[in-house]
């Protein structure tokens, strides 16, 4: 079966700054694929080129079709969400409106609703919250409703930036433990970046290693972790 | 106190265009942060619209929806082609292609139906009512006005287009993720801005007469009212309206006299932004990082 997402040379710059110099990954269709490096090494540049959101150049294929240079609403709306660096709250609007802005690009308002509860089940807080200004919650908070934000899109594909990062570890922990229910019971392929190595590798099937704007490693997750050279040389613990 | 009660009531009329320019100050200014200083030019110009449709023999209501379709789709055009290019530019560039707008759409208005004051007619008996406390036009554009505003507070509150433009406005980078198209979305906005002026312009017109200054005086209230409620508070801007037009005719009537009561907008502007400059209702966003 091909891969559901697959990107071969990508490259991709801010202005004059180029930052991916011609990387290779694919993820695997209903498969975690993890994107490791430390800060700066372009992990959130991946993601948003993915999402036509930088400037960029190579293949990219997602299902099949090649997303190179279309908008970020169209790839947006062939099934991929991101949740991006910093979380990406609409900090003026109710939890409600944030997750109703989810669903926006879908048709099946009926199947919406049920979606709204599904997240309730998951992330029963953002259900006490429902009608608070989204800026109120705390930083755990707001990734439970932009996971839920981009659930509710229904995506094929859904890239996770840092969903741990400037959370305490047991929210850290809490959150972890919703996204493997997410992962065995939504119909979805996840693309996850974390700086928190050990916490990813346990958590996805592959992984690539990026260091500026390169991949040194790539490989099976379970097998990277056992890895003592590359962890210690690369994943620093 | 009958002078009073009369002079409120002529406030809230009048202020009602207030609050519908205001908002369509507040909502250009939320999606681009720039005051549309052509924005009272535009609502001149889908007047004569209006009046042109009403002299090519078309029923008063008729002539009013069909300005209303054109206005909203030159509010769109003008999005697109020349607010779109300038998304980036320096504010001061910014600026002066508002003030350029503003001399383009006044001397087209003077050039397609000449200088001269003219008559403008309203829909509503023009009598006086309850005793003579409101004229039937007053009335009438009052309620118009407020109709309006009540479709688009609904609009913006209950619907998921409604919804996806405020985002658009808040959030650009996040609304592109949930794949709303920003762009449209903005260009929209100026589409509902101009119609919303359409309405206020032809509401106005019986009052003051048409001819290609005559928003001039009232976006300056306008845009008091807008300040005066929160620049980024569209229910603040729409109080603030209502508020400006009362002050302006109890002023008018007790404090500085008719002539001189424009320059009680200057003072509210000026008392505003020393004060309070985020306004009444001024946006103070509640987040904790
Ligand atoms: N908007 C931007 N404009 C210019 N350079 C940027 C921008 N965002 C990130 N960079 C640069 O790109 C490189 C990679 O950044 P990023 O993808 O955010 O790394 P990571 O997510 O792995 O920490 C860094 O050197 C960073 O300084
Ligand atoms: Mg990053």
């Amino acid at each position: 079966m091909p891969a559901l997402l697959e990107a071969k040379g990508l490259h991709a710059a801010y202005g004059e700054t180029k930052v991916l110099h011609g990387i290779d990954f694919t993820v695997e269709e209903g498969g975690v694929t993890a994107l490791l490096g430390a800060n700066g090494a372009g992990k959130t540049t991946t993601l948003r080129a993915i999402c036509g959101m930088t400037r960029t150049q190579g293949s990219l294929t997602f299902a099949g079709q090649s997303i190179l240079g279309r908008s970020t609403e169209d790839i947006v709306r062939l099934g991929v969400a991101h949740v991006p660096d910093g979380r990406g709250t609409f900090m003026e609007l109710t939890v409600e409106e944030n997750m109703r802005l989810g669903a926006y690009v879908r048709k099946d308002k009926a199947a919406v609703e049920a979606d709204f509860e599904r997240m309730f089940g998951y992330f029963p807080r953002l259900k006490e919250r429902f009608r608070q200004q989204a800026g109120t919650l705390s930083g755990g908070e707001q990734q439970m409703l932009a996971i839920s934000r981009a659930l509710l899109l229904r995506p094929r594909l859904l890239l996770l930036d840092e969903p741990s990062f400037g959370l305490a570890p047991l929210i850290v922990k809490e959150i972890f433990g919703i996204m493997r229910r997410i992962r065995d019971e939504e119909k979805v392929s996840i693309l996850l970046v974390e700086q928190n190595a050990s916490l990813a590798l346990a958590f996805a099937e592959d992984a690539y290693l990026l260091e500026t704007g390169r991949i040194v490693v790539s490989g099976k997750a379970h097998e990277i972790s056992k890895d003592e050279s590359i962890r210690r040389s690369y994943l620093g613990y | 106190m009958e002078g009073l009660i009369h002079q409120i009531i002529s406030g809230i009329a009048t202020g009602g265009i207030y609050a519908s320019v205001a908002l369509a100050l507040v909502m250009i200014y939320q999606a681009t942060h720039h005051i549309n200083f052509a924005q009272g030019e535009m609502a001149t110009f889908s007047t004569y619209i209006t009046l042109l449709f009403i002299n090519m023999g078309m029923p008063y209501w008729v002539a009013f929806f069909a300005a209303v379709a054109v206005s909203f789709a030159a509010g769109v055009a003008i999005e697109r082609i020349l607010i779109r290019p300038m998304a980036n530019a320096p504010v001061l560039s910014a600026v002066g292609v508002f003030v350029g707008l503003l001399l383009i759409v006044n001397s087209l208005s003077g050039w397609f139906f000449d200088f001269t004051i003219k008559q403008f007619p309203t829909p509503f008996p023009d009598k006086p009512l309850f005793g003579g406390f409101i004229s039937g036009h007053q009335l009438g554009s009052t309620g118009v006005t407020v109709a309006v505003l009540v479709a688009v507070y609904l609009f913006f509150r209950h619907t998921s287009l409604g919804l996806a433009m405020r985002a658009a406005a808040l959030n650009p980078v996040s609304s592109r993720l949930v794949g709303v198209r920003v762009g449209w979305m903005l260009a929209l906005g100026w589409g509902l801005a101009a119609a919303i002026g359409s309405v206020a312009g032809c509401m106005v017109a019986p009052i003051v007469f048409l001819d290609p200054n005559m928003m001039a005086g009232i976006l300056l209230y306008a845009f008091a009212g807008a300040l005066l409620g929160g620049i980024d508070s569209p229910l603040g801007a729409v109080l603030g309206g209502f508020a400006v037009g009362i002050i302006e005719n109890l002023g008018g009537a007790y404090l500085v006299g008719t002539e001189l009561k424009l320059t009680l907008a200057l003072v509210i502007i000026v008392t505003v932004l020393t004060i309070k400059p985020s306004g009444l209702l001024g946006r103070t966003v509640l987040s904790r990082v």
